[in-house]
């Protein structure tokens, strides 16, 4: 049984050699790369690379969107024992810094000359680089920095390698072992530097199986490769499962056809992280906003009835004759065409994971007829560690553990995994290691949460940022703030919340309005505005996010421990919260304690009972350079609820 | 980008206007204007409102036909040029106020632009009869690299009427490279668009000057974009050249500080 990935590679182009391994869409056509050419490829890009002296053992990063070439490179490098190193292309230079010097990285494989600039910009600081090759040769035409060099070029000295050298590659690939380092990840590090998530052949590939097997994936699925290549969801979806299935991944023409491209695949095999499913549905429901009256009333209609026949139906559960002949009627006026439209007709299996997932948006989608399931897992777990069986989708839960998985609780809630998936080390980081890896192999994941009656694992919050209030009326009452947060974000106008509480006798907290949404909002109402500030400050706008708080807090009532939760004052930021302002992680999650530290003059207006704070930000724009917005930021109360239990 | 401008090649003389004057009626548009365009080069016309920058254009274009002068375009000497003869020597040019097929596709108005190309007949093309069908493919091919080039393939099917001013602008852009002209004239490619679209439209005439060698004259109000990207300008002013040379000279050309700022008293 082939137990690396370029051997798995070879299996597949000596099975089926001209069947379809990747696709890309280039000059309006996929164009399809099978098996066997990709095993040409791979086999040219090693001896190239060979030839430049990359070494067994070295680490070698990978930049770029998903293109077929950068996969083909990365696994040349493990045909050769080198590790690969994908780094997030949107990334700014700076951050390229810490990881390559950490990884003593002596060669670098890039898409553009957008990569390219940042790799020359950075080069003084990581001393240790020699040699970049680019797959696009746009614009670099007159670049002639030394050791820069396109991957054609590479291609060319491999040919000749390989020419020069029958049998090296297949030498080479036997003598790489299951056990050794197939691929580091960088975390994307909410405190301190980035951490390097070890992983060997053995722990992603085992992990990939035992996925395809519970999901029962074949070589016929079709995957789209659209998340960055660097997040270790990415690589097991689109990488360690493509070589372990041998299915079909495809890469879209470029970031801005995503959709166009879903819809022409139509995967059969599709992950998301929260926000995309979110963010088709803000696009459904601004759409239908704008749509006439009758498709309205059609749309209000069918999703009502979705909403209460839908998710029975997907979990196989009984539901009457007359409700399915409904739902049939449904299915063609409106969820059908909704489901090719969002590019999901051909979906049998959707997972969606990274940040807990609103009920009421989960919903939405099993209830059109969408297979969408949770998954639980991280980096450091090589992903699978639970998922949710089909006809078991729950909106709350993660999932059952499942094969070669144990899990345990602590005593404060914390929850530890046991698997073959785990990674082996942090990169040069004992220290760190050992705090999340224990002498008997148990993994701490820094999670909070239990296993409900069903087996299944309820995930509340990070075990860190549970917390409890402190004197008010809820003294000592369990705080979750991402529960809160969730809960705000589910309302299409809200993009970001940040709720806090922790200590302190009641819950407050920062919204980010939804641009497009509530721009189309204010459109409608001609409401004029200069700008996301100035939207923001509308006095119309905090009506509209009041009304969501107080929904939210009228929810969080009813929800017994949480009931002190519930937000007695807000304000809406000036700026939208941004991963190059530090404000959020590359995978777009809220740093809460950095935005408290950074916005500390806001939090203390919101516990002080302040109608207006005074705020100016220094922000990075795109391109690099900074400036600074300013605004008078209202302050909110809001109306809070007596707890449903206890008034009984 | 400033690297690319300044190591780029300049060949030859391509284009030259030779003592060109035109005249609406009684009005004087230009007067005695003399220039020439390199090959390779991107080369800007500047001056302010009504100095006859569209007019110029309009000549080298075969559009108007001036009364007195001539141009010389490879070698060859014309006293007045015609619209059709110029696109098919290789001159293309995008216009001021868009001149795009709003309700057509991205795609097809980028097709309009190959239609010089196109060999076979009308009623071959209509029955996509064989040769005509490989053709078509043929040109479809070099319409998407065009696409793929420009970074619109978001775009393709999309009705050009639907899609914002700077990308309407960068369509126009594509439907006159689609000719795969030797010189493109480009008739303020950057008007009334924001700094972000400005920039954006900077590099791709840069790229375009780059990649395929197309020799570029641009008229253009923006001084800031004209400093940057050309390596020569003529600067005119009511129908007359005042000014001509590498940016940082006509920059610094009393007349056209003049022309530009007026004088005081």
């Amino acid at each position: 049984m082939p137990t690396t990935f370029p051997r798995l590679l070879l299996a597949h182009a000596a099975r089926r050699p001209t069947a379809p391994a990747l696709r890309e869409k280039e000059f309006g056509i996929w164009q399809t790369l099978s098996w066997s050419a990709l095993a040409d490829l791979v086999r040219a890009l090693a001896g190239g690379l060979a030839g430049a002296g990359l070494k067994r053992g070295e680490h070698v990063v990978v930049i770029g969107e998903n293109r077929p070439r950068l996969y083909a490179s990365m696994l040349a490098a493990q045909s050769l024992g080198a590790i690969p190193v994908p780094l997030y292309q949107d990334a700014a230079a700076a951050e390229f810094v810490f990881p390559m010097t950490n990884a003593e990285v002596r060669f670098a494989i890039v898409e553009d000359q957008e990569q390219v600039d940042k790799m020359l910009e950075v080069r003084d600081r990581c001393p240790a680089l020699e040699r970049i090759w680019f797959d696009d040769p746009r614009g670099l035409r007159n670049y002639s920095e030394l050791g820069l060099a396109s991957l054609d070029a590479l291609l060319e000295a491999g040919k000749q390698h390989a020419a020069a050298h029958p049998g090296f590659f297949d030498a080479e690939i036997d003598a790489t072992s299951a056990d050794d380092v197939a691929a580091m990840f960088f975390t994307s590090g909410t405190t301190g530097h980035p951490k390097g998530v070890v992983h060997t052949h053995a722990t992603l590939i085992d992990r990939a199986q035992a996925g395809a097997r519970f999901d029962k994936l074949t070589d016929h699925e079709e995957v789209l490769a659209y998340l960055p290549p660097a997040w270790i969801g990415q690589n097991i979806f689109s990488y360690a499962q493509w070589l372990a299935c041998g299915y079909v991944v495809n890469c879209p023409e470029s970031a801005s056809t995503v959709m166009i491209d879903l819809k022409e695949i139509g995967p059969t095999y599709y992950f998301a992280p929260p926000r995309i499913f979110e963010g088709l549905l803000t696009t459904v429901t601004i759409r239908m906003e704008d749509a006439g009256r009758l498709k309205r009333w059609l749309y209000a209609r069918c999703m009502a009835l979705a909403r209460r026949v839908g998710p029975r139906l997907m979990d196989g559960q009984p539901v009457g004759t007359l409700d399915k002949l409904r739902y049939a009627l449904g299915n063609l006026a409106i969820y059908g065409p909704l489901r090719n439209t969002l590019g999901f007709s051909r979906v049998r299996v959707a997972y969606t994971a990274g940040e807990a997932i609103g009920p009421d948006l989960f919903t939405f989608y099993r209830s059109i007829g969408i297979n969408l399931k949770q998954l639980y897992g991280s980096t450091e777990t090589a992903v699978f560690v639970c998922l949710q069986p089909d006809h078991e989708a729950k909106a709350d839960t993660v999932g059952v553990p499942i094969e070669g998985v144990q899990i345990r609780l602590t005593d404060a809630g914390e929850v530890l995994v046991k698997s073959p998936g785990l990674l082996r080390e942090y990169y040069k980081n004992p220290v760190a290691t050992a705090e999340v890896l224990n002498a008997e192999g148990w993994y701490s994941t820094g999670d909070a949460g239990f296993l409900d009656a069903g087996g299944h694992l309820k995930i509340i919050d990070r075990a860190k940022d549970v917390g409890r209030l402190h004197g008010g009326a809820h003294d000592g009452a369990l705080f979750a703030p991402k529960y809160v947060e969730n809960k705000l974000k589910f309302f299409p106008h809200i993009k970001e919340a940040v709720a806090f509480g922790d200590g302190r006798a009641s819950v407050c907290a920062f919204i980010n309005i939804d641009f497009e949404a509530v721009g189309n909002w204010a459109e409608k109402r001609n409401l004029p505005y200069g700008g996301y500030t100035d939207l923001a400050q509308k006095p119309e706008v905090y009506e509209l996010v009041r009304e969501c708080v107080e929904k939210v807090n009228a929810d969080l009532a009813a929800d017994g421990k949480l009931a002190g939760s519930q937000i007695s004052r807000f304000l809406i930021l000036h700026k939208e919260l941004d991963a190059d302002d530090g404000e959020l992680t590359r995978t777009r999650k809220v740093r809460r304690g950095y935005i408290g530290e950074r916005y500390q003059v806001l939090v203390d207006a919101l516990y002080t009972g302040k109608a207006s704070q005074y705020i100016e930000t220094a922000v990075k724009f795109e391109d690099g350079r900074s400036g600074t917005v300013a605004a008078d930021l209202r302050i909110v109360d809001t109306r809070v609820f007596e707890p449903v239990g206890k008034a009984a | 980008m400033a690297t690319a401008a300044t190591t780029r090649k300049t060949g030859d003389v391509i284009l030259a206007v030779q003592n060109i004057s035109l005249a609406f009626g009684g009005v004087k548009a230009l007067t005695d204007i003399s220039f020439d365009v390199r090959e390779h080069e991107v080369r800007a016309i500047i001056g302010p409102n009504g100095a006859g920058k569209s007019s110029m254009l309009n000549c080298i274009n075969g559009v108007y036909q001036p009364q007195q002068g001539q141009i010389t375009f490879r070698g060859k000497t014309f006293k007045h040029m015609n619209s059709r003869q110029v696109a098919e020597m290789g001159i293309a040019r995008t216009f001021q106020s868009l001149a795009l097929f709003k309700g057509m596709s991205v795609l097809d108005n980028i097709m309009t632009g190959r239609n010089l190309k196109m060999k076979s007949g009308l009623l071959a093309q209509a029955l996509r009869f064989g040769p005509a069908e490989r053709e078509e493919l043929q040109q479809r091919a070099s319409v998407e690299r065009i696409i793929d080039f420009l970074e619109i393939q978001a775009y393709r099917k999309t009705p050009v009427g639907q899609l914002p001013y700077g990308l309407q602008k960068r369509v126009d852009l594509g439907r006159a490279l689609a000719m795969e002209p030797q010189v493109l004239l480009l008739d303020e490619p950057m008007a009334g668009m924001n700094v972000e679209e400005k920039q954006d439209m900077s590099r791709f005439v840069l790229d375009v000057n780059d990649e395929f060698g197309t020799t570029i004259v641009l008229i253009e109000h923006d001084m800031g974009v004209v400093m940057d990207i050309s390596d020569r300008v003529v600067v005119l002013d009511y129908g007359k050249k005042i000014g001509d040379g590498a940016p940082s000279v006509v920059r610094s050309n009393p007349e056209v500080i003049k022309a530009y700022l007026g004088t005081a008293g």
